[in-house]
């Protein structure tokens, strides 16, 4: 069967869209506004000259503008998205709602701290769940996503190395398999980065990382190591680690991207840690949203809890008070403020009505369900794909491409094929020890058909290419909104933005 | 558990097909040690309604700004959202999305991308716009690093009418990166003389229009100052709405501008999750921080768009990036996208007019109240007042009379004992007449 051509360019429900500003109708808009005050303007000469450039369209054509983006977009809530170390999960609608609650929703940061003593018990209440799921002495709230986090708790680590008189120590020591952000967050403070190879098992091989900590002596800071690792295995040496590293003088700050494999089961306290972000957008469900936002408490050891950031809140009397000062009372060695406001509360109101609704068993199910998942798909996938590594993997299992060699079929083939199946790519080519990796995180609140049927998919794929059918993957994908984009042209003659001449737009889209 | 589809036979099969007898065999990794002790002092599962109410009541202790006559601004700014706006933000395919990084599937959050970067850039007059960071104030910080690597200088000079939490961000920020944040000490009669102090080891001069205390001024001088020295021009915008009005930062010769798109994009939320909107010159792309969409051609040659320039970015760089940000604020630059988009070129110039229409007829109105001085001559939505009397002491006393009055200096500058008296008053569209009537009415009787 070939698809029929139509006037219109649209394909059934596959309806085109053009840009905003090609559904011009000059002075249209779709707000209506109370009339105005008779007051005089105060603008001193600082009105604006000319126009801006903006469109104007009406209500309803905006409401199907955004309803036909929305549609050319995989989600969640349409279909399993097992795409490794994102961990996208449910996101439940009653968070949504409890964040529109106009007690939350309708508060501003600067409204008298006695007038927001119920925000004060969320984010308290919510940091409670936070420490006490961890072990740890205290959370900085304030870190916007995961990135912001590892910042908050490098940070905090430079600055009580500071404090102790060592400010040699200027090298962070990361493994290869990390992710991109925990180099560039070093960079930011300053540090130098020094990585360590994986072992053949995945993991951090303990005898590499001491040999690295005796050859920088008194000038490491910190080891950054994400566990479970970005291979989905559990660092099982993690607390001779954290006792290595101590000796050595340096903090351990664990990437906490992949704390949804193991809340609930341990406190990373007991291994050791000092510092861990928590990606409430991750473990604690809370909407991706397209790319945020997210959110990146910090946990913090007792060594390091002086230096986190304002703001905090802090229990007085029956209430609570706002400390958003770095240098008085609480915060006297605080390190300063690394966001404005108090957060990001809404972030937290839904991570919070998460936990709750979950329950500490029900956090402690999830992990399971999770690893489960992931276990199970590694079992089934094994019949076709080749794992990198022995099992049990943690809540993500990761196949490299040998299972590919010959067939004239990539990783990346795989993945578009996949899209016609109907799937979302899991992650490809991370991590980079891994060659042509895939990594497949199925997430807790996946069903077994779910699983059966992307089991189904991915393994006839993997016969397929072996059947020497590499010609008809890559055509793939052919079935999405749109095939493989050119990202070379983009990257080349970059247009980010609308011109009324840099874009052949109406004309095109209505092709 | 109602999140949680797995079923007890589903569990016991899946086992079988691993090979395991048990769940916690597949967690035999985990040190035994810290298995034993863990131990948490928590709450178990609740229903939907057990949940709904306990956040209920937490929600129930706060005064909020629907139900009181509130007239806060200070960088958060409570605007009326088109309920279209919330509804389609709230789509699944949006709002269960990840970040785009298949192109084929995910043409929706892009094209959307696409358009908001040709939003922002248009309303600040610059050439191009990134995805988005996380709020204005790193934004702000994110413009003091880029100008450091454009110049090759490491020394910025902040305005003391920047918002507070903008310097204090970028100063945390910088500090471990041998970067001087310079900031001037408070502002609020504007005589800073910024001019004066542009030097030729300046990597860039910040500023904020309209001023955290509400003044608007004309910084186009000053970037001509600026540029003669190599110096970049920072400009910050708390308030967007103001440029449906005001003179764009563009206009002035920014280089930068940088800004909080909250007021823009929904309920204030205690201040956070808010979007920072980040614009520059086409010049300085390859040093901009964040996201990037582009427009490019599928296959078929259909038009299409997709993240480009990712080699500014920590996923391919690692420690050379340009920043480290990776998720930003997808979610609520959509929101902002949307509500510009209903608004269009009328609705945002008129939103704009009703705004600064509003608040001049609530300066007319408290100019009136014994003893209260208004500070700035011009202003869009906000001004400074200096009261008899130390504003913090005052606003709580306005509270307790069901009005949220406005922001007290002192809450930033506790050490500055001259500004105890001054507090920020802002109005918005959403202030009705009564609400005005209300906040002078209490202001009098809290004065006398």
């Amino acid at each position: 069967m070939t698809l029929p051509t139509t006037a219109s360019g649209h394909k059934g429900l596959q309806l085109e869209q053009g840009l905003i500003f090609e559904q011009d109708t000059p002075g249209m808009t779709a707000v209506d506004l109370p009339s105005l005050p008779t007051s005089k303007q105060r603008l001193g000469d600082m009105n604006r000259n000319g126009p801006i450039g903006l469109p104007g369209l009406s209500e309803p054509e905006v409401v199907r503008h955004y309803t036909r983006l929305s549609q050319k977009n995989y989600s969640i809530d349409s279909g399993f998205y097992p795409l490794g170390s994102c961990t996208m999960k449910h996101n439940p609608r009653l968070n949504e709602k409890m964040a529109r609650l106009p007690g939350f929703a309708e508060i501003h940061p600067f409204q008298p701290v006695s007038t927001a003593q119920g925000a004060m018990e969320l984010i308290d209440t919510c940091a409670r769940w936070l420490t006490e799921l961890t072990g740890m002495a205290a959370v900085a709230m304030s870190p916007a996503a995961g990135a912001h986090g590892e910042f908050c708790g490098l940070m905090c680590i430079h600055a009580a190395h500071d404090a102790n008189g060592q400010s040699q120590r200027k090298v962070i020591i990361v493994p290869e398999s990390a992710h991109g952000t925990n180099p560039a967050t070093a960079a930011l403070c300053g540090y130098t980065v020094e990585s360590i190879p994986a072992n053949a098992e995945g993991r951090v091989d303990i005898a590499d990382l001491r040999a690295k900590l005796k050859e920088h002596g008194d000038t490491v800071a910190a080891v950054m190591i994400t566990n479970p690792n970005t291979c989905g295995l559990f660092e099982r040496e993690c607390i001779e680690i954290a006792d290595a590293v101590h000796a050595a003088g340096a903090y351990f700050y664990m990437d906490g991207a992949n704390f949804n494999a193991i809340v609930g089961r341990l406190r990373i306290a007991d291994l050791g840690v000092d510092a861990m972000h928590i990606n409430l957008h991750k473990t604690f469900s809370t909407p991706h949203g397209g790319g945020g936002p997210g959110a990146g408490p910090t946990v913090l050891s007792a060594k390091l809890a002086p230096f986190a950031p304002v703001p905090m809140v802090v229990k007085a009397g029956e209430g609570y008070v706002s400390e958003e000062h770095a240098g008085y009372g609480t915060a006297k060695q605080a390190l300063g403020r690394m966001k404005g406001y108090h957060g990001q509360f809404g972030v937290f109101v839904r991570a919070l009505s998460y936990m709750m609704s979950m329950g500490v068993d029900g956090l402690k199910q999830a992990s399971g369900d999770a690893v489960l998942n992931a276990n199970y798909l590694m079992a089934r996938l094994s019949a076709e794909l080749t794992p990198a590594f022995a099992g049990p993997c943690m809540h993500e299992c990761v196949f490299d491409d040998r299972f590919l060699k010959g067939t004239g079929v990539t990783t990346l083939d795989i993945a578009k094929a996949l899209i016609d199946e109907g799937f979302h790519p899991p992650t490809m080519y991370f991590p980079l020890v891994v060659h042509g990796a895939l990594l497949i995180e199925p997430t807790e609140t996946e069903s077994k058909q779910a699983l059966d049927q992307f089991v189904t998919s991915l393994l006839s794929l993997a016969r397929k290419a072996k059947e020497g059918r590499a010609a008809e993957f890559q055509a793939a994908p052919q079935l999405s909104p749109r095939r493989r984009l050119d990202e070379t042209k983009a990257a080349r003659r970059p247009i980010l933005r609308w011109t009324p001449s840099a874009t052949d737009g109406a004309k095109q889209a209505a092709e | 558990m109602r999140y949680l589809p797995l079923s007890e036979a589903n569990r016991r099969d899946m086992l079988a097909q691993i090979g395991v007898a048990s769940v916690d065999e597949l967690f035999r990794d985990l040190p035994k040690k810290a298995l034993a002790a863990a131990q948490f002092d928590l709450p178990r599962t609740m229903s939907e309604i057990e949940v709904e109410r306990a956040l209920g009541v937490m929600a129930a202790k706060n005064m909020n700004c629907a139900t009181s006559a509130a007239f806060l601004g200070c960088g958060n700014y409570r605007h009326h959202t088109p309920a279209s706006a919330d509804y389609l933000i709230q789509r699944g395919e949006f709002l269960t999305a990840y970040t785009p990084y298949q192109p084929e599937i995910s043409q929706g959050t892009l094209q959307a991308i696409f358009e908001f970067q040709t939003q922002v850039a248009l309303i600040t007059g610059m050439e191009i716009a990134n995805a988005s960071m996380y709020d204005g104030a790193t934004a702000c910080a994110e413009a003091v690093a880029m100008a450091c690597r454009v110049t090759k200088r490491s020394h910025a000079l902040v305005s003391g009418r920047v918002h507070p939490h903008y310097h204090d961000v970028a100063k945390t920020q910088m500090k471990f990166l041998d970067v001087n944040v310079e900031c001037l000490a408070p502002d609020p009669y504007g005589v800073e003389d910024l001019i004066g102090r542009v030097s030729p080891d300046l990597a860039c001069v910040v500023v904020q229009t309209p001023g955290f205390f509400g003044q608007l001024s004309d910084y186009t001088a000053l970037g001509e100052a600026c540029h003669k020295a190599g110096v970049l021009l920072v400009a910050c915008v708390t308030e967007p709405v103001s440029l449906g009005l005001v003179k764009s930062p563009g206009a002035m010769g920014a280089d930068i501008v940088v800004g909080e798109g909250q007021s823009l994009a929904g309920p204030m939320t205690f201040g956070g999750p808010g979007v920072g909107l980040f614009a520059t010159r086409e010049k300085f792309l390859r040093q901009m921080p964040g996201r990037l969409c582009g427009e490019t051609t599928d296959e078929d040659g259909r038009r299409g768009w997709v993240l480009t320039l990712s080699t500014r970015e920590q996923h391919i760089r690692r420690e050379k990036a340009t920043s480290n940000i990776c998720t930003n604020s997808g979610l609520i630059a959509l929101a902002f996208s949307v509500h510009m988009t209903l608004l269009g070129e009328a609705g945002f110039t008129r939103l704009a007019e009703l705004n600064h229409a509003t608040a001049c007829d609530l300066a007319d109105k408290l100019e009136g109240v014994k003893g209260v001085k208004l500070l700035p001559s011009a202003f869009f939505n906000e001004f400074t007042l200096a009261l008899p009397k130390p504003a913090a002491g005052v606003v709580e006393a306005l509270a307790k009379k069901g009005v949220l009055g406005g922001v007290p200096v002192s809450r930033f500058y506790p050490t500055y004992p001259e500004l105890a008296n001054l507090l920020v008053v802002c109005a918005t569209e959403t202030n009705s007449a009564e609400d005005q009537v209300k906040l002078v009415k209490a202001l009098n009787e809290v004065l006398s």
